[in-house]
């Protein structure tokens, strides 16, 4: 059996002396893994580099088996983030969590569709944050972990709101945070359909996502929220 | 097949980089059919250079001499320091005979992906070669991949309060190599980094 998708490579492993083990996220068949055959050489790893947006073909004999990949380049996302630092350290982390975080073989079509824009915009670097945390909470909706930031889970208030509660995800007012702030975690006002502000709100859009990811999503697979994505948060913090 | 000896022969040489089985097979029998003029030398060398060989501890080459014999080479340029991932690529870039500088192994590139962390690699020689003085340019020659891309930008931020100079290899079309085979990502990246002729 064989499917063609279009694909967004998100790992690649060495697997002997000449081949690699690919990752990518399809439109169709979400994430799959599979045998590149001479993926360790210079023209198929420069086709399977994080980030590169590909036309891939699957061919196995079995729809369980492992399989192997062939692809023909579409976008060469990974070379174009290159020279931006903070594009490719964005490149690794939403390569990491959504290899990390979604199940193999689930179809995800919306968020292949973000991921690709992304993916494509990996030049603009910083500019692309306020889109990596909307990326995220889309992740966490579909994975069933959404975010409620529609109303104040306390007052029910709809405007001003400000915070997230750390513990059910629904959002908060500044009114009704009171004293209790210091332990909510700040909600940007892009994840509310505001402008896309400036550093310390991607900072709050990056924490805020983290800390979900983090406990929901690898905390149930008991694994850390991936190095790459903690790596994007040093990396925006120390620009300040 | 030709006693246990053999099949551990045989073994030994299929774990190495680019045989398998039937080629360790032929190798092996090569060297049992005339086991003085090939063997026994092949086994001494191996047993001398596994002795001899060690890393070098100012940039991490393999040399039988410590420090190497590129650390200590009086016609070097002492200013200059190439940074290469690897001794394979040490090698390759003294094959160009293009560098006549220094080198700095770092022993792998940072891979968030693949959980290569800074402290894996060999950064504190690095630093304290540069804090000893003399150095005016660290040349950052990694891997045009992702990761060594993402090393090169960490590198850059570690070594820029040394204040010395800090190059990195260019990008681009390789020597006869035809546009129409090249693929999308160096084309663009050539394109990118294009200078007045």
């Amino acid at each position: 059996m064989e499917w063609e998708e279009p694909a967004i490579a998100l790992l690649a492993h060495p697997y002997g002396e000449t081949d690699s083990l690919a990752t990518l996220f399809t439109e169709g068949q979400g994430v799959v893994r599979g045998l590149v055959k001479g993926g360790a050489g210079r023209s198929k790893g420069v086709m399977f580099q994080p980030g590169n947006i590909l036309k891939a073909r699957w061919v196995g004999r079995l729809p369980e088996q492992l399989g192997q990949f062939t692809a023909e380049m579409v976008h060469p996302a990974a070379a174009a983030a290159m020279g931006n630092r903070v594009g490719l350290a964005t490149l690794q982390a939403l390569a990491a969590v959504t290899a990390g975080a979604l199940p193999e073989r689930d179809a995800y079509p919306d968020l292949f569709d973000m991921l690709m824009r992304l993916m494509i915009r990996l030049p603009e670097g910083e500019e692309l944050l306020p889109d990596l945390v909307r990326y995220e909470c889309a992740l966490l909706s579909d994975l069933g972990y959404g975010l409620d930031l529609s109303a104040c889970a306390l007052s029910g208030a709809t405007g001003d709101l400000a915070y997230v509660s750390p513990r059910t995800g629904r959002a908060v007012s500044t009114e009704a945070a009171g004293e209790w702030r210091d332990r909510l975690l700040k909600l940007p006002a892009f994840l509310c359909g505001g402008e896309d502000g400036v550093r310390t709100d991607w900072l709050d859009g990056l924490r805020l996502t983290a800390h979900f990811l983090e406990r929901d999503v690898f905390g149930v697979l008991n694994r850390p929220l991936p190095a790459a994505r903690v790596m994007l948060y040093d990396l925006v913090a120390s620009l300040e | 097949m030709g006693g246990p000896e053999i099949e551990r022969l045989i073994q030994l040489l299929a774990r190495l980089p680019g045989l398998g089985p039937r080629s360790a097979q032929r190798i092996a029998l090569k060297l049992l059919t005339q086991p003085e003029m090939r063997m026994l030398p092949l086994a001494a060398a191996l047993t001398h250079a596994a002795q001899a060989i060690k890393p070098c501890r100012i940039c991490g080459n393999l040399d039988s001499r410590d420090p190497c014999m590129i650390c200590t080479d009086p016609a070097r340029e002492t200013n200059r320091i190439c940074v290469v991932e690897g001794v394979a690529d040490l090698w390759a870039i003294e094959r160009s005979r293009g560098w006549r500088g220094f080198y700095h192994v770092l022993g792998g590139t940072l891979s968030a992906l693949n959980g290569t962390m800074p402290e894996d690699l060999s950064l504190e020689p690095l630093l304290a070669r540069l804090r000893a003085g003399g150095v005016e340019e660290v040349i950052l020659a990694l891997a045009a991949t992702v990761d060594g891309a993402a090393t090169t930008h960490w590198l850059a931020d570690r070594l820029q309060s040394s204040g010395v100079t800090i190059t990195s290899l260019a990008q681009g079309v390789p020597m006869g190599g035809s546009l129409e085979i090249l693929d999308e990502g160096t084309l663009g990246n050539a394109l990118r980094a294009r200078r007045p002729v």
